[in-house]
């Protein structure tokens, strides 16, 4: 759907915009505060940049060494070209395991590939063990943040789920309570479950080794009490060495929340005793963006969230309004790699106001990527708006300043003698919720050329 | 300090002429040489932004025509600078359109950092809040953007705390986007006036009188919303502001 057509929806609920555009901004501000005690901080973004540039330049290099180590360390390899074939390793691993119920942590990779939905059509029961996962799966919605896919849903909404798919007390919206409720039944899935899925956050060539964090500790449970793990990585989440990983953990948690750094940073090297550890290394789309110079240093992402808290249209748009699984300013660049017809509008749902780029720890160029993404879609014939006729008029009367002053003088007339209805009408979207300038009698240039006469 | 040339932006030329005029009669005050080049039309920033960089070779072009023999381009819109600064990169890079990037300036940058001035001997007395234009700001370098640590340094700060009887106010979200954006402003306008209601709002909060800026574009998009509400918050641009009763030193 049209980026703008779902934001006008949700926009039409006052109350419930501007709550979220204060709750996403008020993540954006402890950022700032969590930044502010880092002086070596903008030093830090440019060490991640630079690390992420050279590792993106050597991908294919960093991959089969990764791919090495982690085999010496007993972890099995596999690789995917896109999302459905990951999905159908994820399951075969799961079928020849004979899983009933995976316990998954969250993983914004598993949410792009579709997994959830895939393994529940294969008779296999998924559960989402992040406490805001687990919300929006109950509400059969997709995430509308990827750091808090919840953040849409107000704490009443939650008490209202909760009551229905976990008993808790009717009207009982207290967080404290609501999150006990979750963990005692999260507990018992922990405890039933055959396998954990988990994402993987920074996997390092050097080791063959893999890192996952969360705030809730959930991968660990899953992965301790189940026989078999299978990590989802992209292929961009590679880091050369296990020193790279102090200045991204450093970046990673400020970013995303706030917090100096995430709850658990969980390492992951071989498989426990009796246990099997898969990694499901998939591109899906990923080495097409590498080969195009201006979209590759999206690869950098590093999945903290940090451009949507701070985008102005995200706050009062909301995540869903994206229609992707990556919504936000970072979202809007990755999308149309995937599809650049589908997802034609994101790249124009943003005044380009570069907030998402001096924000991002890993220095992503977004605004300058937006605006390189309208080029290639509207020269595609893909654009939200076709505007050839007075585009080309524009151009033409632009490069012309006789044309360009009649035109100029007759709009200003237009605007002038035209009654009130008709210029309304012409110009509808704007004077919905805006007056119109009061038009001048004359021209900058007619007063010039006036004033030097005079001269 | 030669020539300098005045770039008026199409749409200030069109609507805002006494913008014009006022950094017109600003420059002349501070002792530049002003030519303003009469056949100029538009950077192109319109269509850029909309994706039609493709069309805009002959604009370009034009634009570089009309002001490469000048000392320094100098405008009352960061945005249209910015435009021509970052994007001019997909027409030849002849020794005059490098030539014309390098040397356009938004007004504030220009009288702060070429001219080194601060105190223009100004006189406004009135509560004013400052709206930071997203592309003078980041795009120029213009002041530090309030994700990034480090103070709120900005030139067009620096010049209105010059400006006798002058107070300036802050609004609780230092610089977000007024949400005009060219285009933007129509394919996404429920984002874009839900964004200027809200910035408004916080300006009318703290009491406004004035909400000024480099870029005459966001204070449209704002003054379009202020007069919808009859609120009694006006806007104006920074040039006319510098431009009020330069009492003779």
């Amino acid at each position: 759907m049209n980026h703008s057509v779902a934001a006008e929806k949700f926009i039409q609920d006052t109350p419930r915009v501007n709550w979220h555009d204060k709750a996403v901004w008020y993540i954006r501000e402890k950022r700032d505060r969590a930044v502010a005690f880092v002086p070596e901080w903008e030093e830090l973004r440019d060490a991640a940049a630079a690390i992420k540039g050279e590792t993106i330049s050597k991908l294919d290099e960093y991959l089969v060494q990764f791919e090495s180590r982690a085999k010496e360390n007993g972890i099995i390899i596999h690789w995917a070209v896109d999302g459905e074939a990951h999905n159908k390793i994820v399951h075969q691993i799961l079928d020849k395991h004979q899983v009933q119920l995976a316990v998954k942590s969250k993983s914004m990779l598993t949410e792009e590939c579709g997994l959830n939905s895939y393994l529940e059509g294969q008779g296999i029961e998924v559960v989402d063990t992040d406490l805001g996962e687990r919300v929006i799966q109950l509400a059969k919605e997709d995430p509308s943040h990827i750091v808090m896919p919840a953040i849409h849903r107000k704490k009443e909404e939650i008490g209202e789920l909760f009551h229905a798919h976990l008993g808790t007390d009717p009207g009982n919206n207290d967080p404290n309570y609501l999150t006990e409720a979750a963990r005692h039944h999260l507990r018992k899935k922990f405890l039933k479950a055959d396998a954990a899925i988990t994402g993987v956050n920074f996997a390092i060539a050097g080791t063959g080794g893999f890192v996952v964090v969360t705030n809730e500790g959930n991968a660990d449970m899953g992965v301790n009490l189940t026989p078999l793990h299978i990590a989802s990585m992209g292929i961009e989440k590679i880091i050369p060495k296990p020193e790279h990983l102090g200045v991204f953990l450093r970046l990673l948690a400020r970013s995303a929340t706030g917090q100096p750094i995430t709850t658990y940073t969980s390492h992951f090297h071989k498989p426990r005793e009796g246990s099997e550890l898969h990694v499901v290394i998939v591109d899906n789309g990923r080495s097409r963006q590498l080969g195009q110079k201006d979209f590759r240093r999206s690869l950098h992402c590093i999945r903290c969230g940090a451009c949507m808290n701070t985008c102005p249209v995200y706050r009062r748009s909301g995540g869903h309004s994206y229609g992707y699984s990556v919504p936000g300013p970072i979202g809007s660049i990755l999308s149309p790699n995937m599809d650049p017809e589908k997802h034609a509008s994101l790249p124009f749902a943003s005044t380009l106001c570069g907030s998402c780029s001096t924000v991002c720890p890993v220095k992503i160029d977004v605004d300058k990527q937006l605006y390189k993404w309208r080029q290639i879609i509207t020269d595609k014939g893909f654009a939200p708006t076709k505007k050839t006729m007075s585009i080309k008029l524009g151009n033409y009367s632009f490069s012309n300043p006789m044309i360009f002053r009649v035109i100029g003088g007759l709009a200003r007339m237009g605007m002038k003698l035209l009654p009130k209805s008709l210029t309304n009408l012409l110009l509808i979207k704007w004077t919905k919720d805006r007056d119109l300038p009061k038009i001048p009698k004359r021209s900058f240039r007619d007063w010039f050329l006036k004033r030097e006469r005079v001269k | 300090m030669g020539r300098v040339a005045l770039f008026v932006p199409c749409y200030i030329d069109q609507v805002y002429p006494q913008v014009g005029v006022a950094t017109l009669e600003l420059l002349e005050k501070l002792g530049l040489d002003v030519i303003y080049p009469t056949n100029q039309t538009c950077c192109g920033q319109p269509l850029g932004n909309a994706g039609y960089e493709c069309e805009l070779d002959e604009v370009a072009n034009w634009f570089v025509d009309q002001f490469a023999q000048f000392d320094a381009i100098i405008s009352p819109s960061g945005s249209c600078v910015h435009f021509v600064k970052e994007h001019y990169s997909f027409i030849d890079q002849t020794s005059s359109v490098k030539y014309v990037r390098n040397n356009v300036y938004e007004l504030c940058d220009y009288i702060v950092n070429v001219l080194k001035l601060r105190d223009l001997n100004a006189q406004f007395p009135h509560q004013v809040g400052i709206h930071y234009s997203c592309h003078s700001l980041r795009g120029l370098n213009s002041g530090m953007p309030s994700e990034v640590i480090g103070g709120d340094h900005s030139n067009i700060q620096d010049l209105l705390e010059s400006v006798r009887d002058l107070s300036i106010i802050k609004p609780d979200r230092r610089d977000e986007c007024c949400g005009f954006g060219g285009t933007f402003s129509i394919d996404e306008s429920a984002v874009s006036v839900k964004m200027g209601q809200d910035r408004s709002a916080d300006f009318e909060k703290q009491g406004a009188e004035y909400i000024t800026s480099t870029d005459m574009s966001c204070l449209m998009h704002l003054d379009g919303i202020l007069k919808r509400s009859k609120s009694r918050t006006q806007v104006i641009h920074v040039a006319e502001i510098l431009n009020q009763t330069m009492a003779v030193r």
